[in-house]
């Protein structure tokens, strides 16, 4: 073994020129990898980590997947059952017995949860008026399973219990109508009453549509509001582990029969999107290296033509077949594995270049920076594609090699 | 023990080396049997094109006989694989050809011990060694760390032979070993491979066209047409 790396190091040192090229490519190749990698993962991260922390991992509602069916279909479930006249049952709608089934939810492992019953509002100041998603909230619950305190630019989500009557609003809502902090509007319900509430709290999360279209109440205030005492139409849930809300999500629903949507589930478009990125992303740069390995080729095969009265000598001293196709085996593995790790060091300087660039997009006051994310399994998955790519490039002309037959050399030479 | 007791070096049977890859099959050896005994030192002779590379190649196991047998130290090698084939090479064998075939890119002192360490009978310090005392058995101890390239034509020739005789072998093996040198280096190289059977008790088969070459060997064989010929005369 040892004599076949000497062997092939000191062919590739004979065509220094030659293997530099091929070096480059792979070099390029594992940088490039890297760089764009790494950019894609972080931007990818972000944008989940956006996804994930300003939407609930899963929202459980007071609806069926699948409506219980008809005793009329059970009856005769092979034929075409016409009901007439069915009068739905008058009910106030919500999760019944929500307390007990929100305390099996919180049983489960790593979750929080928090209960909401969310109607329709106007809001009205000043003879102006916006309609509103109204949720009302039990804030000590609810700051575990939302990131709206941080967004919080007037006060906290418990400022609504020190104020029986506080509202929290956004502050699209807070311009449009020119409210301060503090100021008294009035929000009307389904019954057309008209109620005044105080302004204790203003978020700004930067979605133009939510902060004009949202508003947070007590949840005693809300089901007074919208005449639904003592229910609630949502749980809000949020993981440990976001990745766990699928499971999570199947699992609530199998146990309360509530339809539970996690946030997998309702971004699924957006995942598959990312999985499309990732998909173009991966054969873009496999495609660079592919490149490189032609390079490589190229390079051992022109060793191989050089070298065959060598291999006519050393297969005649001795050397095995196998001996000599794992010369040039060789030669591509070292190319691979140089390149590799002066590509991975080239990566890293990429990566640390791109971190400090700087964009500021249209219209934007903020200065933004690339998102980047790596981790060893980059790296490890860059080295292991050039090498395969070298090995692959070096294994024709090292299969050409071992096939070289002594004789034919010789005679020839003679 | 003594050589009586043991095995001929050679013994060839009918041997036939047909190539039927042309459009007109070539027989380039044509029923040859001889017996070369241990320590001789033969040569063989022959006009150009008759077959003499080809008969040392199939003594040599580089090249496979179409039909008939060959037994190299007692061993029928017909029937072995590519691989066993090269492994009794490495061990019994050394070859030097016309050109010296030196790896360019190693110094005199590691052609010698590429054999030795593909066989990795002796330990690096012990090969290094050997190899030292094969070069300074051929006046080559000062050039043992130089290229081939810094080399003159006949040291280089020199250096081929001790890389021949690295393992130990049974058989030297040589094709047209002065072919490409000078008078005084020819000479040099003929001695030097007298010596190899008269000295060190190895079997020697040099293939030659040099009549001055041959009259040193203990036998001639000469080869017309792929036979043995026992009138032929060089001339």
């Amino acid at each position: 073994m040892a004599i076949a790396l000497d062997i092939a190091l000191a062919h590739l040192a004979s065509r220094k020129r030659q293997t530099l090229v091929s070096l480059t490519g792979v070099v390029l190749g594992v940088a490039f990898f890297l760089a764009v990698s790494s950019l894609m993962r972080g931007s990818e991260m972000d944008f989940l980590k956006r996804l994930v922390d300003n939407s609930p991992h899963v929202t459980v509602y007071d609806e069926y997947r699948h409506p219980a069916p008809q005793p009329a279909t059970l009856r005769w479930p092979e034929a075409a059952v016409e009901v007439r006249h069915v009068k739905p049952q008058r009910e106030t709608r919500g999760i019944r017995g929500w307390r007990e089934r929100l305390e099996v939810v919180e049983r489960l492992p790593g979750v929080r949860a928090a209960p909401v019953l969310t109607g329709a509002a106007v809001l009205s100041f000043a003879g102006r008026q916006q309609g509103v998603q109204l949720s009302g909230v039990v804030p000590e619950k609810m700051k575990n399973v939302t990131t709206l305190d941080e967004k919080m630019q007037v006060g906290t989500l418990a400022s609504l219990s020190a104020d029986p009557n506080g509202v929290i609003v956004g502050q699209g809502l807070m311009k449009k109508f020119s409210l301060h902090p503090g100021s008294t509007l009035s929000v009307v319900a389904d019954d057309g009453v008209a109620r005044p509430l105080r302004v204790v709290g203003v978020f700004r999360t930067g979605n133009a549509a939510y902060d004009e279209g949202q508003a947070f109440v007590l949840l005693k205030r809300a089901q007074a509001l919208l005449g639904r005492e003592n229910r609630v139409n949502r749980f809000v849930i949020q993981l440990t582990d976001p990745y766990e809300a699928r499971n999570t999500a199947l699992a609530i629903e199998a146990g309360t029969g509530y339809k539970s949507v996690s946030w997998i589930e309702a971004s699924e478009d957006f995942l598959s999107l990312l999985l499309v990125r990732n998909i173009i992303m991966y054969s873009v740069v496999a495609a660079i290296l592919v490149v490189a390995s032609f390079g490589i080729y190229n390079t051992i095969s022109t060793i191989v033509m050089e070298k065959t009265r060598d291999i006519a000598i050393m297969r005649s001293m001795g050397f095995h077949a196998s001996d000599i196709r794992r010369i040039f085996l060789l030669e591509g593995l070292i190319v691979g594995a140089l390149g590799s790790l002066v590509g991975q060091g080239l990566g890293m300087a990429l990566m640390r270049v791109l971190l400090v660039v700087e964009i500021k997009p249209p219209g934007v006051e903020e200065i933004v920076h690339l998102p980047l994310w790596w981790g060893a399994d980059q790296f490890v998955l860059a080295a292991a594609f050039a090498m395969t790519s070298c090995v692959a490039a070096s294994y024709l002309p090292a299969r050409r090699a071992g096939k070289v037959h002594p004789v034919d050399i010789l005679r020839g030479a003679a | 023990m003594n050589a009586a007791q043991k095995p001929p070096a050679i013994e060839a049977e009918h041997l036939v080396r047909r190539l039927d890859t042309e459009e007109v099959p070539v027989t380039l050896i044509n029923d040859v049997s001889l017996r070369i005994e241990r320590n001789e030192f033969v040569c063989i002779m022959g006009p150009s094109g008759s077959g003499k590379s080809s008969l040392l190649y199939l003594l040599g196991l580089l090249d496979m006989p179409t039909s008939g047998s060959l037994r190299v130290d007692g061993v029928e090698t017909s029937g072995l694989d590519d691989d066993a084939i090269t492994d009794f090479r490495l061990a019994k064998m050394g070859f030097v050809f016309q050109f010296h075939f030196l790896l360019a890119e190693f110094t005199a002192l590691g052609n010698v011990m590429l054999p030795m360490r593909k066989l990795a009978r002796w330990s690096d310090e012990e090969a290094q060694a050997r190899a030292m005392a094969l070069l300074d058995r051929f006046e080559l101890k000062a050039h043992a760390h130089k290229h081939p390239s810094q080399l003159s034509g006949g040291q280089r020739q020199r250096v081929a032979i001790a890389r021949a005789l690295a393992n130990d072998p049974l058989l030297v093996l040589a094709d047209e070993p002065t072919g490409n040198l000078d008078s005084a280096s020819s000479a040099n190289v003929r001695d030097l491979l007298r010596d190899l059977s008269r000295e060190m008790g190895k079997t020697v088969v040099a293939v030659t066209h040099d009549a001055k070459f041959a009259s040193v060997a203990d036998r001639r064989i000469a080869i017309v047409d792929g036979r043995v010929d026992a009138d032929w005369q060089p001339g």
